[in-house]
């Protein structure tokens, strides 16, 4: 599939490229599914823990989650679940056979538990004299959720988040050990082709710096917009 | 299920067919696997820190960029380039040298020092911070005082350094643990890959990253652990606070 069009060194690494670069919507579609399902599910962990029963399930889930590495969650999915009975010959099969739903479920679950842990920080670090104050003046929980909590633990937890964000863009390469073709599996594939291992994996480097290095400049201007200072 | 043939508490136990020797032995080259990057991480990084802070700009500039690069890049990538790439590295220096190509280097080396790369970019913006974090009136008092490099880093600089620095070191040592199991595309048997092969040569995935979770959970909570007595001791030392 690769390398038979171009021509000697350059026609390569220009086919290379274009393969790669081809991928990226694998690898961003995987990135914000599971950044938008982990921030959800990552804010009922925090809303969970609140309560005593809820807390400790959240616990449990997180110590779990962040306690053992990506790598083994993703296969965990997508062999492990497998191989049980009620999956396999349960209606959610199709779903669970299929490698970029499983990695998008395993990353999920893994961000969650660390999006949580930064957004329970940012409520920690709130003024309780706040909250009291706003109940004082009479606000029902959903206004004072939307008009004091939520914005402020937005600019409080950002910084952290971003991290996590960044984290969460690197690690959607390890859905490629699941035979799901982002830029790390086509750049594996290319090299199955071609033996030239060191080309190709600097390539695939590069397209994420490149990533990396957006989404950290997206963050910040979030963040100085955000910030009530206007920016330093 | 499939392989049903033998007994589940078989495969896990400690007999003729159980896996949990080699399970356990996994965990320890985790650990060992996880300690030397971590050492190559703390070493390299401390030389980062170094050379941002110096006044050659080329030298900080170059740092900085290192640290760029290496945070801004998959691990995965990082393990796989050394992995695939060193042999044919080594093998042009040999040949620059007029030797034989030497081959591939241990699995155990090229890992450790794929995790030691990346974490040593991580340490560095750790250690950084901590320094900044000691009062530069400090470190003038100590020369006043009379004190040597050699007290002032171990009496005035180590001291407060530790207690600023040991909590996010924590966190890297855990994501090095974590990013340990990537070594397992390398073949070496730590955790990650001795599951793999339990896994796949009894046909019980399921039971065997199970199992490989449970030794992971057990290494990441017992070095918390471990961490929060150094955090507590090196609080005594930064005067109790």
């Amino acid at each position: 599939m690769m390398g038979e069009s171009g021509t000697g060194e350059s026609g390569f690494l220009a086919d290379t490229a274009l393969a790669i670069v081809a991928a990226v919507p694998v690898t961003l579609a995987l990135f914000v599914a599971c950044a938008v399902g982990a921030s959800l599910l990552a804010g009922v962990l925090v809303a969970a823990q609140q309560g005593r029963v809820g807390g400790l399930v959240a616990r449990a889930w997180i110590f779990v989650f962040r306690g053992t590495p990506l790598l083994l969650q993703i296969f965990m999915v997508y062999y492990g679940l497998a191989a049980l009975g009620p999956v396999r010959h349960g209606p959610l099969w199709p779903a669970f056979r299929d490698p970029l739903f499983c990695a998008f479920l395993a990353m999920t679950c893994c961000c969650s538990a660390y999006i949580a842990e930064v957004l329970r920080a940012a409520l920690a670090a709130i003024p309780p004299g706040q909250i009291e104050a706003a109940r004082a003046c009479g606000m029902a929980r959903w206004t004072l959720g939307r008009r004091i909590v939520v914005p402020q633990m937005v600019r409080l937890a950002l910084p952290a988040y971003g991290n996590e964000l960044v984290m969460m863009l690197k690690s959607t390469s390890l859905a490629s050990s699941v035979t799901v073709l982002d830029v790390t599996g086509v750049a594996q594939q290319v090299i199955a082709h071609s033996y030239r291992t060191v080309e190709v994996f600097c390539l695939a480097a590069a397209v994420y710096l490149g990533l990396t290095a957006a989404l950290t400049w997206l963050l910040r201007r979030i963040e100085r917009r955000l910030d009530p200072a206007g920016g330093r | 299920m499939i392989g049903d043939d033998v007994a589940l508490p078989v495969l896990l136990g400690f007999g003729h067919d159980g896996w949990a020797l080699a399970l356990i032995a996994g965990a320890g080259l985790t650990m060992a696997l996880s300690l030397t990057a971590m050492a190559i991480g703390t070493v390299l990084g401390a030389l980062l820190t170094v050379a941002q802070m110096s006044r050659r700009g080329w030298l900080a500039a170059l740092a900085q960029g290192y640290g760029l690069v290496l945070r801004g890049v998959p691990e995965l990538l990082v393990v796989l380039l050394l992995y695939f790439g060193t042999p044919g590295l080594l093998a042009a220096i040999a040949a620059l040298a007029g030797l034989p190509a030497p081959g591939s280097p241990p699995a155990f080396l090229t890992g450790s020092v794929a995790i030691g790369l990346v974490s040593a970019a991580y340490q560095a913006e750790v250690f950084r911070g901590g320094l900044l974090a000691v009062p530069r009136g400090q470190v003038e008092a100590a020369i006043a005082a009379g004190m040597g490099p050699f007290t002032r880093f171990r009496r005035v600089i180590a001291p407060q350094v530790l207690h600023h620095v040991l909590p996010p070191l924590g966190n890297i040592w855990q994501f090095n643990l974590k990013d340990s199991a990537l070594v397992a595309i390398t073949g070496l048997a730590e955790l990650m890959r001795v599951s793999l092969v339990a896994a796949g040569s009894t046909r019980r995935p399921f039971a065997f990253f199970a199992a490989a979770m449970v030794l992971y959970l057990v290494l990441t909570s017992a070095s918390s652990a471990v961490f929060r007595f150094a955090e507590a001791r090196a609080g005594r030392w930064a005067g109790g606070r």
